[in-house]
């Protein structure tokens, strides 16, 4: 998880890429950072929201992949959303 | 007034989020069979059926692949979103858009609602799997929520014909009013603070419209606590591939039997009712030895489907893209890529069309690129000829069937080579390029409907034969003629084929293939093979049955060839340069000959590098 820059401001939110199975918040806001990926960060951004990331849901993580525990499903308000935790960085949940 | 406005059938558009059920809806609509399935991405081109409502009124309707949103971010969800919005050439825009929601999770839904009304088009709210929510104790105040929308909310279940009864009322109720006159589309692209702000309005919506039962439904969560389990899950993944390649050897084996008889009943028959010469010829060793040899093959291409269907129907699909995310991510494919993978056992065509829903152009154009290395069920016929003429039928570690063993190894080395030239693809063209993200919604589990189910194999079922009758029938034709003329001089020592065009086109193409151990017979039998591979069993069929001999094709290759020879076949076809209609679907899909070309070149190199290792290993051990 070091290649993942973590504002300190950030810290006092579990961002749902560290968060390990049976975690369960209420997300706070979606954060996209400079992280490296092939989409702008307002996309990533787009495409969470539509999956149903908005601030206020409820999360939990309910499975891990086998090989560096990725990627995971997470289940919000109902359905269940399989993501990879370099993308779930992004989603800052308390 | 109607009269006017019947005058052509207005246009009704399936607009939904990916899995809520529109060809379902669709189905039921116009009676039509197209494929359904329980994950995201089952239809990604557009499709058009005439249908009548109940008071005898003609609509078309629209049936689009399924979209979060009109931003179109892959080559599907642009097919939605220019026919949504009257963007598509030469077709008009949609009279009136169903939006199409999943009654047991709207929250996605409600969103595209809402950015739906801005097109300008009246929309009718179809709740979809109206029973399943109920019978989950979800309760939905539709009344309410066509107040807080504007617009006509209708609950429906695609699957039953009483479930169709209050969307085709409300259709009719609307058509005789006549359609509201459609506005200015004042849609522009949601930026995040805009999407974000309708979600919050639709999750408003839902919590004011919908009541959550007191326990919620734990089934899902059940299966999937050992389906998704990081070291259980993966190991049921396998087993179920395992069993699927055994089923297909095992379980066909009485009804492959039976067939088989039946062509030999049929060929005895014909021998003894018409003399011997050219027309009995012509029909027991060109039609029946060769359309024959393919049909056989009908079971196990069934059960393989069967196994396939009822995987998507499950809801199973999903899951395996997110078990083996990480496994193809290392080897530079996206988890999405599975499910068009997975296709591809069946035929590479629709796999091919599958790749649509991935976004990025260069997963999608590695999928695309690899996907012909997956076993389509056409090689089945070859895989099998082969394996059941060479491979002992014997039980070994107590329980496995050998031969299915064997199959499964080549199942194994088309996906192991699959993965190894997507990473070289990766290191290749996209060394520097940074991995697209994965996101998926996982559905939740669903009894496979039989009815559905017993469709999809029907469909299949038909496509075979009708291949077996058209493209297999006209292949066998030309190929009896070129192996029966010329007709051997009358002083003629060895069989009458030595002498025919067949004969020299084989050995035209035999020094060739003589280095990974083809004889004529294969070589010229290879080549109908292009146009589609299981014609090479027949092409075998035919050249062995006016050679003479045994009426099995099996017992005739163990008598001829060596285990070096079939080894080295069995290998070429892992990756033998696929059929012609799959190459012409790759320069259509990656919009250029370019893409085409490089997948039938490294195919082929493969095939012949392969073959030779083979055949020379297995000669240097003995089997030559």
């Amino acid at each position: 998880m070091k290649d993942y820059a973590v504002d300190l401001d950030h810290l006092q939110f579990t961002p749902l890429g560290l968060a390990r199975k049976g975690f369960s918040g209420r997300i706070e806001r979606i954060a996209v950072g400079d992280g490296p990926s092939s989409l702008p960060a307002d996309e990533i951004e787009r495409r969470l929201i539509e999956l149903g990331f908005v601030e206020g849901a409820e999360v939990r993580v309910v499975h891990e992949g086998l090989f560096g525990r990725d990627p995971i499903a997470v289940r919000v308000n109902g359905a269940t959303v399989a993501l990879r935790r370099r993308e779930a960085m992004a989603i800052l949940a308390f | 007034m109607n009269d006017m406005i019947q005058a052509s059938a207005a246009r009704v558009a399936l607009v939904g989020v990916p899995n809520c059920g529109k060809t379902a809806l669709f189905n039921a609509m116009t009676g039509s069979r197209q494929k359904v399935g329980n994950y995201a991405g089952v239809t990604v081109e557009r499709k058009v059926g005439p249908a009548e409502t109940p008071a005898g009124r003609r609509i078309d309707v629209v049936d689009l692949p399924g979209t979060y949103s009109l931003r179109a971010r892959s080559p599907d969800e642009e097919v939605t979103r220019d026919v949504t919005m009257g963007r598509r050439k030469g077709e008009p825009a949609p009279d009136l858009i169903i939006a199409v929601a999943d009654a047991t999770n709207m929250r996605s839904a409600l969103r595209l609602v809402l950015e739906l009304k801005r097109v300008g088009r009246p929309v009718v709210l179809a709740l979809n799997m109206i029973d399943i929510a109920r019978w989950r104790g979800i309760e939905i105040d539709t009344s309410v929520l066509e107040k807080a929308l504007g617009l006509p909310v209708v609950a429906a279940t695609a699957v039953r014909k009483a479930g169709m009864e209050a969307l085709w009322a409300r259709l009719d109720a609307l058509l005789e009013a006549g359609l509201p006159v459609p506005v200015a589309n004042s849609w522009a692209e949601p930026g995040a603070r805009e999407l974000r702000e309708m979600q919050r309005e639709a999750d408003r919506l839902v919590a004011a419209v919908v009541r959550q039962p007191p326990k919620p439904d734990t089934v899902t969560s059940r299966i999937d606590s050992v389906l998704l389990h990081p070291v259980a899950g993966l190991v049921f993944l396998l087993l179920i591939l395992f069993v699927m390649f055994q089923a297909v050897f095992t379980w066909a084996q009485p009804l492959m039997n039976l067939i088989s008889d039946g062509f030999d009943w049929l060929g005895h028959g014909v021998t003894a009712v018409l003399p011997a010469g050219l027309v009995q010829s012509f029909l027991v060793d060109g039609v029946i030895a060769g359309v024959g040899s393919v049909i056989v093959f009908l079971p196990q291409i069934l059960i393989l489907f069967l196994f396939i269907l009822l995987l998507e129907d499950l809801g199973y699909m999903a899951r395996a893209a997110f078990l083996m995310d990480k496994i193809m991510g290392g080897a530079g494919l996206h988890g999405r890529a599975f499910i068009p993978l997975l296709s591809s056992f069946a035929c590479a065509i629709p796999g091919i069309m599958a790749a649509r829903v991935i976004d990025s152009k260069r997963d999608r154009l590695t999928t695309i690129l690899v996907a012909p290395l997956m076993t389509c069920s056409a090689r089945i016929p070859v895989y099998t000829l082969i394996i059941s003429a060479f491979i002992p039928a014997r039980t070994v570690w107590g329980a496995f069937n050998l031969q299915g063993l064997v199959m499964f190894g080549l199942y194994a080395a088309g996906i192991a080579s699959a993965l190894g030239v997507s990473a070289l693809a990766k290191f290749m063209f996209w060394r520097k390029d940074p991995t697209p993200p994965f996101m998926l919604d996982l559905p939740d589990y669903k009894m496979p409907r039989l009815k559905s189910v017993a469709i999809g194999l029907m469909t299949r079922a038909r496509i075979f034969l009708k291949r077996a009758g058209t493209t297999i029938f006209s292949m066998m034709v030309v190929i009896w003629v070129l192996a029966s003329f010329p007709m051997p001089p009358a002083n003629a020592t060895g069989p009458g084929i030595a002498y025919s065009f067949a004969a020299m086109i084989g050995r035209f193409l035999e020094p060739i293939l003589a280095p990974i151990g083809f004889n004529w017979q294969i070589s010229v039998a290879l080549v109908p093979g292009m146009a589609a591979r299981e014609v090479a069993v027949a092409a075998l069929g035919t050249v062995y049955a006016i050679q003479g001999g045994d009426a099995q094709i099996g017992h005739v290759l163990a008598s001829q060839w060596s285990l070096a020879t079939a080894l080295s076949l069995l290998v070429w076809y892992i990756f033998a340069p696929q059929c012609a209609s799959t190459l012409a679907v790759i320069k259509r899909e990656t919009g250029g000959a370019k893409w085409m070309w490089l997948t039938f070149g490294y195919m082929f190199v493969l095939a012949y590098a392969c073959s030779f290792i083979t055949y020379h290993a297995a000669v240097l051990l003995g089997a030559g």
